[in-house]
């Protein structure tokens, strides 16, 4: 206890001269987030400082091993960190999903060479990853997928489409799924592989959204050349570690649910925006909808409290990441459809100074996504039927 | 803290389960009914449950308790909503041990709290006086007289006021109705003379009275702390209760959802099991995932009561909250998807719907804790 106390002191000592006035703040539009990658451009020298500062000291990636870079804290330090750095509201130095994603599946199945190859550029948020899994035909049953790898010896050739490949045209490496073996039962024959986005034959084209944003791309891949070194696992094993990759994914999206510590909660915004009358908010109706919100929002959060504690204590599995995914992207959806009402026509505008450039109502738009991306509800509330109740 | 239980609470927990599963089982309820029990439990009962230490759990060690907390003494409600198990638990173990414990004299303490730790007395609370929770809404007085203090009014659905063997009511000794101030707590003979209790029939069968006190003359020594400060203990009194009411329909959602997961593995229609159809199958996962939400809410407030946390009262009435619209919509699920059978006296599933209902309304439904979760937010 004294050791982790003296590490809670140094850390929150070393965050105080190191974490720049301007990254203590939560953020608030999606352009506040440093994503890094080479062709990354910092919204200011201190974003800059931030990031480098903290992946020089691997806390970008606070909790894999030192020997590639990382900060090689166990789950009780990390811990501390991240409740060190959300008590001044510091932003996280690198949103990436090489140390989300791609990182945590090479830890677990890539080989010595390929972890070597692509953790260290990944925490010092020098190589940025897109993923490569749907695909116009293969959305929620994604073993369908049909984009092919044909073996060429030394390394296979690539054809195909990807579809909602997460920031493609800015991203420097895939993670991708092909069919390498086109006899076998459809989960069998796939392979986890990785290549550089400037491969010739590679093509991204941003689809633009409903929110007017382009996160997504479609990806066309033409006679790309990939090396079979880049393959992660063994080759017709990679369905295994989608379904890792998967679950992580869930995770992270399901997080959304969750609310930043230290922003004003939806009930503080509607009692400012709608006047607060002998203690309640006047809007009655309005009122019951948001602190049924609340309470569902604090138990959410509590029940990722809990399932970490599980996990970490060892007692049973506790929930999925399947529920969590649920339960956290129909919160989300929920959250904006009430910032919507309480914000009232102001909610409305679509750009301009004014609106934050039509913050709310993009958001608002994205969050329908939330529920579809990384597996619908729908097929998690299939997952939790068929994998923990047993109903087939 | 961490959100897990710990090795004794554990074993607490599996204790609870067999000694239910062996003296009060599901069966003991419409046993109970069709006896036409006064109480809702077998004579015997409460005195094993005191034998195995249930009603010195919340009661300091040094009162002659186990002082084992509220995280312990969850596990075991948690199970008495598993098997629909009525008992002096709540009332005298849970509410009037938190109740005397917070504002008793030290001679009030030592000549109660042991006599409920070792099931030789029960009490019950007499707060609310209308048809919904308002714990500042009291209107029945306690004027000063003499030695005495004399007391009017009347209490409503009173869990056990026609069984217990004494009373704890809130009257006002000051201020209006609707006032937290000038309310005072003091425990009243049920026998005195002018109390006059009306046992009701209630959709559980359990034991609630409607209490009338006409004059009836309280010694100065059955004031439970200071004269017209009483809120404060009553307000903490009924924040336990409620965590432990969470606690129970935690229970009663969990069993409704491990039977109906049952049925739909076992029920055949259209030649295949009804657990096949993905109509069934989603509504029962997000059944499932309501559960987890509540697991936690349930927890967070008992650690919450053992830490003494400031955010108690908070958490508690989102705790409370959260399990009234669960339980709502388990016990309405659990029906509809045992189809007909579902509808039937014979099916014990019936009544886990006709406890859940009540134990959500005692000391305040959804509408009551979720006005007073905002309240407390700001809002």
């Amino acid at each position: 206890m004294a050791d982790l106390q003296t590490f809670r002191q140094e850390t929150r000592d070393w965050l105080e001269q190191n974490c720049p006035p301007s990254m203590r703040f939560p953020v608030t539009h999606s352009d506040d987030a440093c994503w890094g990658g080479r062709n990354w451009t910092f919204k200011s020298e201190e974003q800059k400082q931030w990031m480098e500062r903290m992946a020089a000291r691997g806390w970008t990636a606070p909790d894999w091993p030192a020997e590639y870079g990382g900060g090689g804290l166990n789950k009780v330090e990390t811990k501390i960190l991240k409740e060190e750095m959300a008590r001044i509201n510091a932003r996280s130095p690198l949103d990436s999903f090489g140390i989300w994603m791609i990182g945590p599946a090479l830890l677990k199945f890539g080989s010595e060479e390929l972890k070597q190859q692509h953790l260290p550029p990944i925490i010092r948020g020098e190589i940025r990853w897109c993923q490569g899994y749907s695909e116009p035909g293969a959305g929620s049953d994604l073993a369908g997928l049909q984009a092919k790898g044909e073996d060429k010896g030394d390394h296979f050739i690539a054809n195909g489409q990807k579809v909602w490949t997460s920031y493609a045209d800015k991203c420097d490496w895939m993670f991708c799924l092909l069919r390498t073996d086109f006899e076998a039962k459809k989960q069998m024959g796939i392979s986890l592989v990785l290549f550089d986005m400037t491969t010739p034959g590679v093509t991204p084209k941003p689809i633009k959204l409903i929110s007017g944003s382009s996160p997504f791309c479609e990806t066309f891949l033409d006679d790309v050349r990939v090396e079979k070194d880049q393959v992660v696992g063994e080759i017709n094993q990679g369905w295994t570690i989608a379904k890792y990759l998967l679950t992580h994914e869930r995770e992270m999206i399901g997080g959304f649910g969750l609310t930043d510590a230290g922003s004003e909660t939806l009930g503080q915004i509607a009692a400012k925006s709608l006047g607060v009358e002998n203690g309640r908010i006047s809007n009655q109706l309005l009122r019951a909808d948001i602190l049924k919100w609340e309470i569902d929002g604090a138990a959410f959060a509590m029940t990722a409290e809990r399932v970490t504690d599980e996990v970490k204590s060892g007692h049973g599995v506790g929930a999925t990441s399947a529920m969590l995914k649920y339960a956290g992207t129909e919160l989300n959806k929920r959250r904006f459809e009430l910032m919507m009402k309480v914000d009232g026509s102001d909610a409305m505008i679509w750009d301009g100074a004014n609106s934050n450039g039509g913050w709310t109502p993009r958001t608002w738009l994205r969050t329908k996504g939330n529920s579809i991306e990384g597996g619908t509800s729908e097929v998690q509330l299939n997952i939790i039927a068929k994998n923990i109740l047993g109903l087939g | 803290m961490a959100m897990v239980i710990n090795e004794e609470q554990q074993m607490l927990k599996e204790s609870a389960q067999g000694f239910l599963a062996e003296f009060a089982p599901i069966g003991e309820v419409r046993k109970q009914r069709d006896a036409g029990s006064e109480t809702g439990y077998a004579d015997n009962l409460w005195p094993q449950m005191a034998d195995m230490g249930w009603a010195a759990i919340l009661v300091p060690e040094a009162y002659g308790g186990l002082e084992f907390g509220h995280v312990g003494m969850g596990q075991i409600v948690e199970q008495t909503g598993r098997t629909l198990t009525a008992s002096p638990l709540f009332s005298s173990a849970i509410l009037g041990v938190t109740a005397i414990n917070h504002c008793a004299s030290e001679a009030q303490k030592t000549e109660l709290l042991g006599a409920i730790a070792g099931g030789e007395i029960t009490t019950a609370l007499a707060v609310d006086e209308k048809i919904h929770h308002a714990p500042t809404q009291i209107r029945t007085t306690a004027t000063a007289s003499g030695q005495c203090y004399l007391l009017n009014g009347s209490k409503r659905y009173v869990a056990d006021g026609s069984t217990a063997d004494k009373l704890i009511v809130a009257a006002r000794t000051g201020g209006d109705a609707g006032d937290s101030q000038g309310i005072s707590l003091f425990v009243v003979d049920p026998t005195a003379a002018g109390v006059d209790i009306q046992r009701t029939e209630m959709v559980d069968c359990r034991n609630y009275a409607n209490i009338n006190f006409n004059n009836v003359e309280v010694p100065k020594s059955a004031l439970l702390g200071e004269e017209g400060s009483g809120f404060q203990a009553l307000s903490a009194t009924l924040d336990v209760g409620n965590a432990f009411l969470a606690a129970e329909l935690l229970g009663i959602a969990q069993q409704t959802f491990d039977v109906t997961l049952q049925y739909l593995k076992e029920r055949k229609q259209f030649g295949v099991l009804i657990g096949s159809f993905q109509a069934l199958q989603h509504r029962a996962a997000h059944w499932w995932s309501e559960i987890e939400l509540c697991k936690s809410v349930v927890l967070k407030a008992l650690q919450a009561l053992d830490a003494g946390d400031t955010k108690s009262p908070l958490l508690v009435s989102i705790a409370k909250a959260k399990l009234c619209e669960v339980s709502e919509l388990a016990t309405n699920e659990a029906i509809q998807m045992h189809g007909g059978i579902g509808m039937t006296d014979e099916y014990d599933i019936g009544f886990y719907i006709k406890r859940a209902r009540p134990a959500a309304m005692l000391f305040g439904d959804y509408s009551y804790h979720g006005d007073r979760f905002a309240l407390l937010s700001g809002y």
